[in-house]
């Protein structure tokens, strides 16, 4: 055989995982390597039976961040949990598909309760047992809000997730200040010359939580289970306020098939409408680049809520501005940039 | 602890609420046929071989492999590879090196000594296989896994057929021809050489033999009347080839043409700038998209500096001299003489234009059908005499070593089957794995290796292996590029994306279940299994 | 009051600041400081919402947990005082009794305990000082053993402000009283449970007759509590209610908080002039004492309630549960009316010498509202009676006070 240094081989960056890079689990590398979904010991702190519609983000999300977040405790987590879809589909006396320490308390004291579980772990010599708070984008930016306010700027030891489902959707699919612009609300219909919600409304409560300089503020997506995790775990490594807001696709809210749930919540990220970063301190260290880019069309036709996009004459305008937000923040996160760029 | 009255409510208790009730659909786990095996004319199931290899499995991957082909370092050479051609990752990026990574089991097993496991069984039937290339082989090891005694009769001096005596070495090393040749006789099965069968049904029952496998292969060149002068050296491919494994190389002189359009036609003048020759000129009566050999052996051709000449046909011969007339494709494609004529300067003409089948050892049979020049068979590869089953070049089918392995193999088992009084029927087979039931995004970008090629001024010069094999590094890569189209490989996808926490992990090795009791029937699943494992079938309601 | 509330180990306290309670919570906040007050977190929180919010929290994670608040701040948090007993935690929140508004006013009187007397909490009412820390001390313990919030009423200005002699407990009296809190469910990770589930139609009526249950044991509890921290302190303080010179009274008053102490005087001055008068004190509001109640009240011929409160469109809410108390007796009292002290007035005792003997003279239908300025109504009625767009009451009567004022000066 001839050796090497006289053939032409073709050199290659060796990457041995590419089957499976992106998938839950791979058989091909150690466990600590795989995410905490694909153990057969993860803790399932939300288990089956409950109530939640087919292919409901929310509580796909919910599993991953606790679950991942238990294991990064060893357990010893307290869940407090606002009204709400996850609230409610997961309590209905007699059944609780909770395997963890939870409370639901009210709508918009999520992060209030939260610090006070803290605070009593303190007080007990318990500083190990880590707090959890919880809710929907409409617990979380609207109602919710002078609670989670006060908890950033107290910096206490709490790390709040919200699930964004872009809409009260449990009481029926209403606005909330998480609604992307031009989404079809039961408050928000589609019709006029503006029809569904208003552009230059809403809230960014991941950039406020920024102002807050609080320790650690992360956006994610249930599209990327590895990079949620990761978030969650991270989070859990660090005393003081944190927020991490994860994007999850809502079926019955946002009119979409049950099984497009992952894919929608990818084609939301892969468009630039949903810019998954990471902020320390108020000063964003890192975001999640896009990998095959989209536009927009491609995540708003499979949605009923955007439907009137693609049949009235106001349509074009309009997704034409959803582009131009989604453009804006790839300029602004730097979602298209090398790795290694924040 | 006393919980206060529905306030507050112990873990576990969702629990009672069976879910799996408000499904209009449900979630089964499919297997479907990966493209590549389909495609295999061997029926190597390549997906469960590869699937080996990627976790550095390679005695397992070999032993997969071997269940069906027992000659991976040849196939990992001379094979056209359709599996490659078919590969849905090529809708990615590139097609899986499927070949490249079967070479690498071939030659591993040979560097590592490995040996097929022994017998379990005897039957105590005697199988008689008339040749001793890839078909005959083939069908030797198969049958004599099977636990029947078989016998070889190979009328030349040594075993290989077509590989040793038509593919040059410069594509198949004969050390690798010979290692995997003795490991099938190491199963315990008879050869004989220069042994020629005139009369199969007297050598049978002569012999004892309960069936006969004939593969004797198309050996014989086809002609072409061309006017020649005395001293034109004109020569046939195949004697070309064949005297190649001899002492004494052909002379075949400094200016070499070759007539013929094949994969037989490059070889040769391949062979004959290894010679020394300087020029090689291939004389082909179409154009290139016509010529029947493959691409990628032209370009090697070319390379090394081969030359074409398309649209002619040779017309005669002279002492040096050859004479050739340009030719026109008509309408329906079909050249046709333009009446001008050109001189090529030629030591030597070399005739590929195709080889017929000695069928001399049917004489006498009874209910064969021959026609073509090849024996026609059946569905089970038996020719119209019960128990005489052939199989390879002499029958109706493609002309490559793989298809003569597959051959092989499914003769052994339709002759099997035949010995105990009974037929054998394949399972059927599931539906192919196509790229839209994947969901390609769980793949990561990862372009094919390409196999190192030997440096241009040695190709010429020896008769080196030109392709150069992957080293481990190289095939693990190529391995683990594979999409697993249609077979389940344990990625924890469905495990981790059920809303409900309904899919059972059952451990390694073991896959999956779903928890019908909790299944909403979302479709989740379904659509991110990455390949396509995962079929959502309408709930009986 | 903040050092009894220290005695008690409170292991978290959280407070928003309000008239009049504020000083409480910030004497606290420099006790845990200082390091006088340990074991206990302190937090500073951006609303009453939330201060009660995370006194659920970390009530369910077992901690002691107090907050205090008043008026606004009480109904800032309403959902959450509802929330804190359905779930059923031992919490103890001070009220410093003051107005609710509009108009706003930071003066003293019960409308705000009477805004959440239906959700659930005890309600206790101090009459004096002393009793306000020692009621603080008896609400932990009845908290926790019944596993249900209580609100310890403390007339603000009159109680929160003022400087009395009172005798501080002994730590070690405390804690031989107090035992350590030991919570029927509790958030703990190692044995997990889910607590504030969604109860439907088939069980909701069944969680509330508990708390009622549960609520009316107290009424058997308090009285045994006040009897064990007499013994054990010394002093008389809470029970369900006191009588002061009530054994022969034709004429009975019935009162909640500091009034007591000024209507004790007027009693005294009116037995001396040969008034068969006397008092019930009512310490506990909620759970409402019917039976002891009752019983009190029962031999007299005459019963006032005073209170510092009333329903509008309605009635005074105390003279309503009072009556409910009488109802269907044999014999039973008349009940009177009176409403005094809105917003912070003073209740002076030749206003009370008068309504209680009109009251037996020349009673009143429905409620009589002590020291009304009938000038003033008379105009207001008058004015909204000639112009429709009449503006806003309360503006309207300080201009006819200022008026009123500036001619009672010329004069």
């Amino acid at each position: 055989m001839t050796d090497v240094s006289t053939t032409s081989a073709v050199t290659q960056k060796l990457r041995f995982y590419q089957k499976g890079t992106f998938t839950v689990g791979n058989r091909l590398v150690s466990e600590r390597e795989r995410s905490v979904q694909a153990s057969i010991d993860r803790s399932n702190a939300l288990t089956c039976g409950h109530r939640a519609c087919q292919g409901c983000g929310e509580a796909l999300g919910a599993r991953y961040a606790i679950d991942a977040a238990m294991r990064a405790t060893g357990g010893k987590l307290i869940a407090v949990n606002a009204t709400g879809c996850l609230e409610v589909f997961t309590t209905p006396y007699p059944e609780t598909s909770w395997q963890v320490a939870w409370v639901h308390s009210l709508f918009g004291n999520a992060a209030a309760v939260a610090t006070g579980v803290a605070a009593a772990m303190r007080v007990k010599g318990r500083g190990d047992v880590r707090a959890i708070a919880q809710g929907g984008d409409g617990g979380t930016t609207d109602i919710g809000f002078g609670c989670l306010s006060g908890m950033f700027e107290r910096n206490d030891d709490v790390l709040y997730i919200c699930y964004d489902n872009e809409a009260y959707m449990n009481t029926g699919v209403q606005r909330s200040s998480a609604t992307p612009p031009a989404a079809r609300t039961a408050t928000t219909p589609a019709i006029g010359s503006e029809p569904g919600n208003v552009f230059g409304t809403g809230k960014s409560v991941p950039k406020i939580a920024m102002a807050h300089g609080i320790p650690y503020v992360a956006t994610a997506s249930v599209a990327d289970l590895h990079d949620l995790e990761r978030k969650v775990t991270k989070a859990m490594g660090i005393r003081g306020a944190r927020y991490i807001h994860v994007h999850v696709p809502c079926p019955l809210g946002w009119g979409s098939a049950a099984h497009d749930t992952i894919r929608l919540a990818r084609l939301a990220v892969e468009s630039g409408l949903f810019p998954v970063f990471e902020a320390e301190h108020g000063h964003l260290t890192a975001s999640r680049k896009i990998r095959r880019k989209v536009p927009v069309t491609e995540y708003l036709q499979p949605q009923k809520r955007f439907a009137h996009l693609f049949s009235s004459e106001h349509g074009p305008q309009q997704v034409a501005k959803l582009q131009a937000v989604a453009d804006r923040n790839i300029v602004e996160f730097h979602l298209l940039d090398q790795e290694g760029d924040v | 602890m006393d919980h206060p009255f529905a306030i507050t409510l112990d873990t576990g208790t969702s629990l009672a609420n069976h879910t799996g009730s408000w499904r209009t659909s449900r979630p089964v786990y499919v297997d479907r046929l990966p493209p590549c095996n389909h495609a295999c004319p061997a029926g190597e199931n390549i997906q469960a071989w590869l699937s080996h290899a990627e976790a550095g499995e390679y005695e397992a991957a070999w032993r997969v492999l071997t269940q069906d082909n027992p000659m991976p370092a040849v196939m990992g050479r001379v094979c056209y590879h359709p599996c490659e051609t078919a590969c849905n990752r090529a809708q990615i990026d590139e097609a899986v090196g499927i070949n490249s990574v079967e070479r690498f089991l071939g030659d591993e097993a040979i560097k590592q000594g490995w040996k097929f496991s022994p017998l379990e069984t005897e039957s105590g039937k005697r199988v008689l296989v008339v040749g001793a290339g890839p078909s005959g082989l083939s069908a030797a090891y198969h049958l004599r896994r099977l636990g029947h005694e078989v016998e070889i009769f190979e009328a030349g001096p040594l075993a290989g057929g077509m590989m040793r005596f038509g593919i040059p070495k410069y594509r198949l090393p004969r050390d690798v021809l010979d290692a995997e040749i003795a490991r099938i006789l190491d199963l315990g099965v008879t050869l004989n050489l220069n042994v020629k069968v005139v009369n199969i049904l007297e050598t049978m029952i002569m012999r004892g033999f309960h069936a006969a496998f004939l593969a004797v292969g198309a050996h014989i060149a086809k002609r072409a009347y061309i006017p020649a002068g005395e001293a034109a050296k004109i020569l046939d491919a195949i004697a070309v080839l064949r005297s190649m494994e001899g002492e004494a190389k052909p002379l075949l002189g400094r200016r070499v043409v070759v007539y013929g359009g094949g994969n037989t036609a490059l070889d040769v003048a391949r062979t004959a700038k290894r010679l020394g020759a300087t020029d090689a000129i291939i004389v082909y009566r179409r154009t290139r998209d016509r010529m029947p050999a493959h691409d990628f052996e032209l370009e090697e051709a070319l390379e090394e500096g081969v030359m074409m000449k398309w649209l002619s046909t040779i017309k005669r011969m002279d002492d040096g001299v050859i004479t050739v007339e340009k030719m026109v494709l008509d309408a329906t494609g079909f050249p046709q003489p333009t009446g001008e004529f050109e001189t090529l300067e030629a030591d030597s003409l070399v005739l590929a234009l195709g080889q017929d089948v000695d069928l001399s050892l049917l004489n006498g049979v009874p209910e064969l059908n021959i026609k073509d020049g090849v024996v026609q068979v059946g569905a089970n590869l038996m020719t119209g005499y019960p128990g005489i089953f052939a199989g390879g070049d002499m029958v109706p089918a493609e002309r490559t070593v793989t298809v003569a392995v597959g051959h092989g193999k499914k003769a052994a088992r339709h002759i099997d089957a035949w010995l105990r009084g009974g037929a054998y029927e394949p399972a059927p087979r599931h539906e192919i794995a196509a790229f839209d039931q994947l969901n390609a995004w769980y793949y990561a970008d990862a372009p094919k290796t390409v196999r190192p090629m030997l440096e241009m001024a040695r190709r010429r010069a020896t008769f080196e292996e030109v392709t150069q094999g992957l080293d481990e590094t190289n095939a693990l890569y190529e391995a683990r590029r594979c999409l697993s189209c249609g077979n389940c490989f344990e990625c924890d996808n469905c495990y981790g994306v059920c809303p409900d926490n309904a899919v059972i992990k059952l451990g390694p090795g073991n896959r999956f279940k779903f928890d019908y009791d909790f299944c909403k029937g979302c479709g989740v699943c379904a659509q991110e299994c990455p390949c396509g494992a995962i079929m959502m079938v309408p709930e009986a309601i | 009051m903040a050092e009894g509330i220290a005695f008690c180990r409170p292991e978290v306290v959280c407070a928003y600041p309000i008239t009049p309670q504020t000083h409480i919570v910030e004497a606290l906040g420099e006790m845990v400081r200082t390091g006088e007050l340990k074991h206990c977190e302190f937090i500073n929180v951006e609303s009453e919402f939330a201060a009660l919010s995370v006194a659920i929290g970390a009530s369910a994670a077992g901690a002691r947990a107090y907050t205090a608040t008043a008026s606004q701040g009480l109904l800032f948090m309403a959902e959450a005082v509802y929330n804190a007993s359905g779930l059923g935690l031992p919490i103890v929140m001070t009220l410093g009794n003051r107005a609710i508004g509009a108009p706003i006013n930071i003066w003293n009187d019960h409308s705000d305990a009477m805004s959440m007397r239906d959700a659930g909490w005890m309600q206790l009412f101090a009459e004096t000082n002393q009793e306000a820390v020692d009621l603080h001390i008896q609400a932990f313990r009845l908290a926790e053993e019944l596993s249900m919030p209580v609100m310890v009423c403390v007339d603000g200005f009159i109680l929160t402000h003022a400087v009395e002699r009172i005798d501080i407990p002994d730590q070690a009296d405390v804690d031989a009283f107090l035992p350590p809190y030991e919570p029927v469910q509790v958030l703990d990770p190692e044995q997990p449970i889910s607590i504030g589930a969604m109860v439907g139609p088939e069980a909701f009526t069944e969680v509330r007759y508990l708390q009622n249950y549960k609520q009316n044991l107290a009424l058997r509890l308090l009285p045994e509590f006040a009897a064990e921290f007499e013994a054990r302190f010394g002093r008389d303080s809470g029970g369900l209610l006191r009588t002061y010179r009530a054994d022969d009274a034709d004429l009975l008053v019935v009162a909640m908080g500091s009034v007591n102490g000024t209507i004790k005087d007027t009693i005294d001055e009116m037995r001396a002039d040969g008034v068969r008068v006397g008092l019930v004190t009512l310490v506990s509001f909620r759970p409402f004492p019917t039976q002891a109640l009752r019983e009190a009240l029962v031999a007299a011929k005459h019963v006032v309630v005073i209170e510092k409160s009333f329903a509008i469109g309605m009635g005074g809410q105390l003279a309503n549960n009072v009556d409910l108390a009488l109802r269907n007796a044999a014999g039973a009292p008349q009940v009177h009316s009176v409403i005094a002290g809105l917003g912070g007035r003073p209740i002076i005792r030749p206003s009370l010498h008068k309504v209680l003997r009109r009251a037996v003279a020349d009673p009143w239908e429905g409620m009589h509202f002590l020291d009304l300025n009938e000038t003033i109504i008379a105009k207001e009625l008058h004015h909204v009676r000639k112009v429709r767009r009449s503006g806003p009451t309360a503006e309207n009567i300080l201009r006819h006070l200022s008026v009123g004022m500036q001619q009672e000066a010329a004069k």
